[in-house]
C-alpha cells in the first residue's frame, strides 16, 4: 500500500466543568473556563497516528478556532503530528455546523494532497456529531462515521468497523474518504517533549485564504441561531443512608422501588 | 448567507424518518411518531413518514397505525440496508421533491449519519440531538433543545430561514404511542432510480443483538466492577421487576455483559423509573446516563463511592447479601 496522507480535524473547546451560564443575561460565560483540545479528538489524532506507524506517511491537523489555539495544535505535534494549520479569521467566528463544515473542507482542498480526514466523534461543547458528514458531503466522498476501528483491505478500500444501533458492521469504502473516530476506542498517546522542544510552526490562513463567499462563512453564513440558553438541572437527590441488616434495607428499597411504579 | 434550497413560503409539512431494521420500525421512530403527532396538530399540518428500505409495506402499516397521516415509501433491493449514499440520494430527492417545512430524525448512529449529510447537500440547519421539541409562539418555529458541555448547559436552537427546519431526536425521550389499527392513512411509493455502482459503502458484516432497548426500561438494574462478573441477582430483580440490567463501562469492556446495555457518555442516556446502581463508583461519565431517573438507589461498599452524591438512597453494603434479601422480599410479594 502506498503511504497515507491523514489530515485530523480538531477543535479546541471550553473545559465543561467550567463553563456556566451567566442568569441575568441568559449566555454562556466561557471567559472564565479554560481551553483544551476535544478529547474526543484525541481519540483521531491517536487513530491517524497509528495508520502512519502501519502505513507510512503524514498526519496533518487542521482546526478552525480563535489564533489562541495555535498552541494547543503544537500538542497535537507534540504527539507526533507533522504539520498543522489553523483557520483563524473573525468571519469565521459564531459558525454553526453547515459554515463550520464548509471552511473546513476549503481548508482540507487547500492542504492539497490527502487521502483520508479523520474527526473526533464529537464536539463536547454542543454541537454533536454533524460536521465529519457535513465536511463529507462538501468534498463529495465516502464516509464512515462512529468508527472503532480501521483497516485496508487487499485492493485498497479502506475497511471500517462501525456501531450501529444495537450493534455494529463492518463497511468498505474507497479513499478518498472522512471518518469520525468513536469515542474512547483508544488511549491518546502522550506528548513527547523531545518533539516539542521544536516543533513546527502552526499554518495560519484566513477567511480570505479559502476562496469562499465570506457571506457563507461564520455566524452569518450560519442557518441555525441560539435562542435561550440556560443551566441545567438535575433532580435534587435525597441521599438518605438506610441503616440496618441487608434484610431491613432491602425491606425498605422494595417499598420505595414499588411506590415508584 | 448559503441560499436554502427552497423557501419558508413554500414549505409545508412536519415529517419524520422512519428508521427501520429488517422491514421493523425502530423504536425511536414510533418516539417520533408521537411526538410528531402532537406536534402536528397544534401547528395543523399532516404528519408525514418518510419510510426507506426493502419490503416496508408492513412498517408504513405500523407508521400510520402509530400517527402518521400519510406515508413516502421508496422501496427498493438497494435500500435494503442503510447506506449513506443511497439513502441521502433518495431522502434528497424526495425532500427537494416535496419542501416539508420540518424534518425529524432519530438521534441514533445510522440517523445521524444520513442527517448531517443531508443537512448540507439540503443547504439547511441541523439541531443535533434534541432532547425537547416545541412550536416558538409567534414565529411558529421549531424550537429544539439541547444539552452541551456535558450535559450542564442547555439550550433551545431554531433555523429561521433554511427549509427543512431540521432536528435529531435522542431515543428515549418521548414514549412511543399506542397502536390504533383501524386508524386511516395513505401510503404512497415513489419510484426509486438507483445507480448501485454509485454506492460506495460495502457492507462486510453486520451483527444486531436483537431485543435490548435499555433507553425505554421503566426500571434498570445497573451492575459494574463491583458484580464480580455475577449479574445472576441483577437479573432476577430486573425479571421481578419488569425491567432490564444495565451496566457501567467497566462491566462491557471485561465482556461480562454486551455493549448494548451499557449506560452513560458512550453508551446510552436512559431515564427509568427507577435505577438501582449496584458495586459502580460513579464517575460522571457515568452518571450522565442515569441522572433524569425518578428514583436512583446506589449499593456500594465504600461510604466514599461518588455515586452516593448522586442518589435518593445510599446503601453502604456488599452487594451481595442486599440483593439477596431484596430478591426474597420481591419474590415474597409476589
Ligand atoms: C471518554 C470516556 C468515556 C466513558 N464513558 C463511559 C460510559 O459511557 N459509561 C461508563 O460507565 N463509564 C464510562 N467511562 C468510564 C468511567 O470513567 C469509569 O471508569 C467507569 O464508569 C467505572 O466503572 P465502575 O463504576 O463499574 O468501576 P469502578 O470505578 O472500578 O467501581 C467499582 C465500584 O464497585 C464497588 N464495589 C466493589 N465490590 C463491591 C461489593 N461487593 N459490593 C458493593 N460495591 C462493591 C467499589 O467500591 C467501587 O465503587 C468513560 C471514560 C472515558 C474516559
Ligand atoms: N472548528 C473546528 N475545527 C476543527 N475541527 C472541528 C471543528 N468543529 C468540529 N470539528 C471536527 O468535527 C468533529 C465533530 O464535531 P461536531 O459536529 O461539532 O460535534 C470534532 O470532533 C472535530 O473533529
Amino acid at each position: 500500500m502506498k503511504p497515507l496522507d491523514i489530515i485530523v480535524c480538531v477543535k479546541l473547546v471550553p473545559k465543561p466543568e467550567e463553563v456556566t451560564v451567566n442568569a441575568e443575561t441568559r449566555t454562556l460565560d466561557r471567559a472564565k473556563a479554560r481551553s483544551a483540545l476535544n478529547p474526543p479528538d484525541m481519540n483521531a489524532i491517536e487513530m491517524a497516528l497509528g495508520l502512519r506507524e502501519r502505513h507510512g506517511g503524514t498526519v496533518s491537523l487542521l482546526s478552525m478556532g480563535p489564533p489562541f489555539a495555535a498552541p494547543y495544535l503544537q500538542v497535537g505535534l507534540a504527539m507526533g503530528a507533522d504539520h498543522a494549520y489553523l483557520l483563524s479569521d473573525r468571519l469565521l467566528g459564531g459558525a454553526d455546523t453547515l459554515p463550520t463544515s464548509l471552511a473546513l473542507a476549503k481548508g482540507i482542498a487547500k492542504i492539497g494532497e490527502w487521502d483520508l480526514v479523520l474527526c473526533g466523534e464529537e464536539s463536547s461543547d454542543g454541537a454533536t456529531g454533524q460536521v465529519p458528514q457535513g465536511i463529507a458531503e462538501w468534498l463529495g466522498c465516502s464516509q464512515i462515521t462512529y468508527a472503532m476501528d480501521l483497516s485496508f483491505l487487499p485492493d485498497g478500500r479502506l475497511r471500517g468497523e462501525r456501531e450501529i444501533r444495537g450493534g455494529h458492521e463492518v463497511v468498505a469504502v474507497p479513499l478518498p474518504a472522512v471518518v469520525s473516530v468513536k469515542l474512547a476506542v483508544n488511549e491518546p498517546r502522550f506528548m513527547d517533549m523531545e518533539r516539542r522542544r521544536n516543533p513546527e510552526a502552526v499554518t495560519i490562513w484566513s477567511a480570505a485564504d479559502l476562496g469562499v463567499d465570506p457571506k457563507w462563512l461564520g455566524f452569518e453564513g450560519s442557518p441555525t441561531v441560539v435562542g435561550a440558553v440556560w443551566q441545567a438541572k438535575s433532580p435534587e437527590r435525597q441521599r438518605q443512608f438506610l441503616d440496618g441488616t441487608p434484610q431491613e434495607k432491602a425491606r425498605l428499597l422494595a417499598e420505595q422501588i414499588r411506590r415508584m411504579l | 448567507m448559503i441560499p436554502s434550497a427552497y423557501s419558508p413560503e413554500e414549505a409545508r409539512g412536519l415529517w419524520v424518518f422512519l428508521e427501520q431494521e429488517a422491514g421493523r420500525l425502530e423504536g425511536v421512530a414510533l418516539e417520533l411518531l408521537g411526538k410528531g403527532r402532537e406536534l402536528a396538530q397544534a401547528r395543523g399540518v399532516p404528519l408525514t413518514g418518510l419510510l426507506l428500505g426493502q419490503g416496508v409495506e408492513p412498517a408504513a402499516r405500523e407508521a400510520i397505525a402509530h400517527g402518521a397521516d400519510d406515508v413516502v415509501v421508496a422501496d427498493d433491493p438497494l435500500l435494503a440496508v442503510y447506506t449513506t449514499d443511497a439513502y441521502a440520494s433518495v431522502a434528497a430527492q424526495v425532500i427537494l421533491d416535496r419542501k416539508p417545512e420540518t424534518l425529524l430524525l432519530g438521534a441514533t448512529p445510522n440517523g445521524r449519519d444520513l442527517a448531517g449529510r443531508l443537512a448540507v447537500r439540503l443547504r439547511t440547519g441541523l439541531t443535533a440531538d434534541c432532547t425537547g421539541l416545541a412550536w416558538e409562539e409567534g414565529t411558529g418555529l421549531l424550537l429544539g433543545e439541547v444539552s452541551g458541555f456535558g450535559g450542564g448547559v442547555m439550550a433551545s436552537i431554531k433555523c429561521a430561514r433554511h427549509r427543512p427546519q431540521m432536528a435529531t431526536v435522542r431515543p428515549g425521550i418521548f414514549p412511543p404511542p399506542s397502536a390504533d389499527p383501524d386508524r386511516a392513512g395513505r401510503m404512497e411509493f415513489v419510484p426509486v432510480s438507483l445507480d448501485a455502482a454509485k454506492i460506495r459503502t460495502e457492507i462486510l458484516e453486520r451483527v444486531r443483538h436483537e431485543g435490548v432497548d435499555i433507553t425505554r426500561a421503566k426500571v434498570l438494574v445497573a451492575g459494574g466492577r463491583g458484580v464480580k462478573g455475577d449479574f445472576a441477582p441483577l437479573t432476577e430483580i430486573a425479571r421481578l421487576l419488569g425491567g432490564e440490567v444495565g451496566a457501567s463501562r467497566v462491566a462491557c469492556d471485561l465482556g461480562w455483559i454486551g455493549r448494548d446495555r451499557q449506560i452513560g457518555q458512550t453508551g446510552f442516556v436512559t431515564r427509568p423509573k427507577v435505577a438501582l446502581v449496584c458495586g459502580i463508583s460513579g464517575a460522571t461519565q457515568f452518571t450522565v446516563g442515569v441522572k433524569d431517573a425518578g428514583l436512583i438507589i446506589a449499593i456500594n461498599s465504600d461510604p466514599e463511592a461518588s455515586i452516593f452524591e448522586e442518589a435518593d438512597l445510599c446503601v453502604v453494603d456488599d452487594l451481595f447479601p442486599v440483593l439477596e434479601a431484596l430478591i426474597a422480599e420481591l419474590r415474597g410479594a409476589a
